[in-house]
């Protein structure tokens, strides 16, 4: 009994029957996922397999239509908004702002979760701000406009306000979409570095193969794998969820999983059996 | 440095519009076919303040009462309008995540032009007596509110792009109804006066009209600054503000709410006195940056600086004839607008 309860307690995020639909059809069917403490956590599939619309049901951009989320054992449903974003830090997609504000004002937004109707921003409140700032290697830039950023910055000026929050569980989607790889590889590097619960849609299967402890695959709304990358990533299940054909070997240097792409054309001139 | 961008000094800031107010009404009370020294209506304002009734009168009796009887509480509305269009822009722009959006365009205007024409050319709110001008508009204004928010709402939540374009097509509704009425009017006066109106003028100022608009601004005002954060969090987007903690639907709400309250209000006194909502917080925006702690009440005491100025100019351009100042503002606006329109396709392109 008592292990069961230390189980229970090390479980951040719990999801059964997830379903949601936009319009008709089921979008996300029958979702079951868990992320314990600790854990980086990665959910994987094609365009359009509904990575994105799981992690709005957990940060309640949708309601989900049927289904149980439990953030560390209480019903998401239930909760305030501004307790849920107490507890959960997001980075979502949409990161573009089509007015003037200054990076420290974007980060600092990340503190409102945590101020009531009358509050103003106190010590703490800046502290958090210029240590987030810190932590993204981006003090030099705290009075510059946010609109003016790079892509790679604004992402690091988004996470910088996930840090300013002060939750320990971050749902990101799809963070390094766009960017150059080495923006990718500090972005991950610099999430890792928190020690923080993830949960991530990724798109890149080497990115998710380096970071995640575990993953999730998706195709058409449903979760048809999963494991660790290990299990998951094997050229038999590569194909048939992306439909395309691959090498995967663990890499000498990294003790990863690294997955190679072989294009149709030159599987059809080496005449090797896929 | 006050203008700088990065470290902006509040209170200078409100300090120094606060008394470009106070000589603003000074000096605006002055202006008109008879000109009041500003002196002399100080002292006029001054014998008014209970305990200071000693000042020696020194003024014509007649110009107490074109101070006190006429331009002061038209200059006063002016302020409230002006105030008020500039932070119901600010609540609007908000809600649909877009600099370019002013107080109207949920249809408030168009609605209120129908009820009130239908008031001025038939007389059919006559039983309301003085207040029938601004009652009957308010009716149009809240009527059409409800309208445009009930077929904007999908699932329960606004659908921003409904709402903008429902606005559109129930204010083109509207302004056929008013076409309708204005058409078959029986007598020409009540059409100039109607016309008059439509275009946005303070010239029918009454003490009485500024009570409720004043108040209404007070309470938006206060509701809107207590939510400045939320106000900040909805320019993220919606996903982003509800991720850090605000209920979006209900704030959205309120601000349909607040924005229409407010426009529906300012309308029924004033008439549209249109691109004040749009101007006026754009360039606050260039000398404070985006956030709502500090663009609303910047932009409340620019707009009532604003628009009294533009109301002096509406008086005395034509003079003794008087331009309905709402004209004078969408002909500075015009161009403003297309500027604004312009850098900002620029700045997507980059």
């Amino acid at each position: 009994m008592e292990t069961v309860k230390e189980g229970i307690r090390a479980m951040r995020l719990q999801i059964e029957n997830l379903t949601f639909s936009y319009g008709e059809k089921n979008d996300i069917d029958d979702i079951a996922l868990h992320v314990s403490k600790g854990e980086f956590v990665g959910l994987i599939g094609p365009n359009g397999s509904g990575k994105s619309t799981v992690l709005k049901n957990i940060y309640r951009a949708l309601a989900p239509d049927s289904g149980v989320i439990m953030l560390d054992g209480e019903d998401l449903s239930a909760m305030s908004h501004r307790k849920s974003a107490l507890k959960l830090g997001v980075v979502g997609q949409e990161n573009d702002v089509p007015f003037d504000f200054l990076v420290e004002e974007i980060v600092a937004m990340g503190r409102s979760p945590h101020k009531k109707l009358f509050d103003i921003d106190n010590a703490h409140d800046k502290y958090m701000v210029r240590h987030a700032l810190e932590h993204m290697g981006m003090e030099g830039m705290a009075k510059r406009s946010y609109r003016h950023l790079s892509g790679g910055e604004k992402q690091r000026a988004i996470i910088a306000r996930v840090i300013a929050q002060e939750c320990d569980f971050f749902l990101l989607d799809e963070p390094a979409n766009h960017l150059d790889i080495s923006y990718q590889l500090q972005i991950f590097d610099l999430v890792k570095r928190l020690k923080v619960t993830v949960l991530a849609a990724m798109h890149d299967l080497n990115m998710a193969a380096l970071y995640c402890d575990r993953i999730y695959v998706l195709k058409e709304g449903r979760i048809i794998l999963k494991g660790t990358p290990e299990e998951v990533f094997t050229p038999e299940n590569i194909y048939d969820v992306f439909g395309v054909l691959s090498d995967v070997a663990v890499h000498p240097v990294t003790g990863k999983i690294s997955i190679t792409f072989i294009p149709a054309g030159i599987n059809a001139q080496t005449g090797k059996n896929a | 440095m006050i203008f700088n961008r990065a470290e902006t000094n509040m209170p200078v800031i409100i300090l120094i519009l606060v008394i470009l107010s106070a000589a603003t009404i000074l000096f605006a009370v002055g202006i008109g076919p008879i000109p009041v020294s500003p002196d002399k209506v100080l002292k006029i304002l001054a014998s008014r303040i209970p305990g200071l009734r000693s000042i020696p009168r020194t003024w014509e009796q007649l110009d107490q009462n074109i101070v006190l009887g006429l331009r002061l509480p038209r200059v006063l509305l002016g302020m409230v309008v002006g105030a008020s269009l500039a932070v119901t822009g600010v609540a609007m722009q908000a809600l649909v995540r877009n600099d370019l959006a002013d107080p109207f365009v949920l249809g408030v205007s168009s609605g209120a032009s129908a009820t009130a024409t239908l008031g001025m050319i038939f007389g059919a709110f006559s039983f309301l007596g003085k207040y029938s001008l601004p009652v009957s508009a308010f009716i149009g204004a809240a009527l059409t509110i409800v309208l445009v928010y009930t077929i904007s709402r999908v699932r329960g939540r606004i659908n921003i792009t409904q709402l903008l374009l429902s606005g559109v097509a129930v204010s083109m509704f509207m302004d056929g109804v008013t076409r309708i009425i204005t058409l078959s009017a029986p007598n020409a006066l009540g059409l100039h006066n109607a016309s008059f109106w439509m275009s946005g003028s303070l010239a029918g100022a009454k003490w009485e009209y500024l009570s409720l608009p004043l108040v209404i601004l007070l309470v938006c005002m206060f509701v809107l600054m207590i939510n400045y954060r939320g106000l900040n969090l909805l320019l993220l987007g919606d996903e982003s503000a509800g991720a850090l903690g605000v209920d979006v639907r209900r704030l959205q709400k309120l601000l349909v709410l607040v924005a229409s309250l407010m426009a529906g209000l300012t309308v029924s006194v004033s008439g549209t006195i249109g691109f004040v909502g749009l101007m006026v917080p754009h360039f606050t925006r260039l000398l404070v940056g985006g956030d709502h702690r500090k663009v609303l009440p910047v932009s409340a005491l620019a707009g009532g600086i604003f628009v009294v100025w533009t109301d002096v100019a509406a008086r005395m351009l034509l003079a003794p004839e008087e331009l309905p100042v709402g004209v004078l503002t969408a002909i500075i606006g015009g161009p403003v607008f297309i500027w604004m329109l312009k850098r900002n396709s620029g700045r997507w392109r980059q």
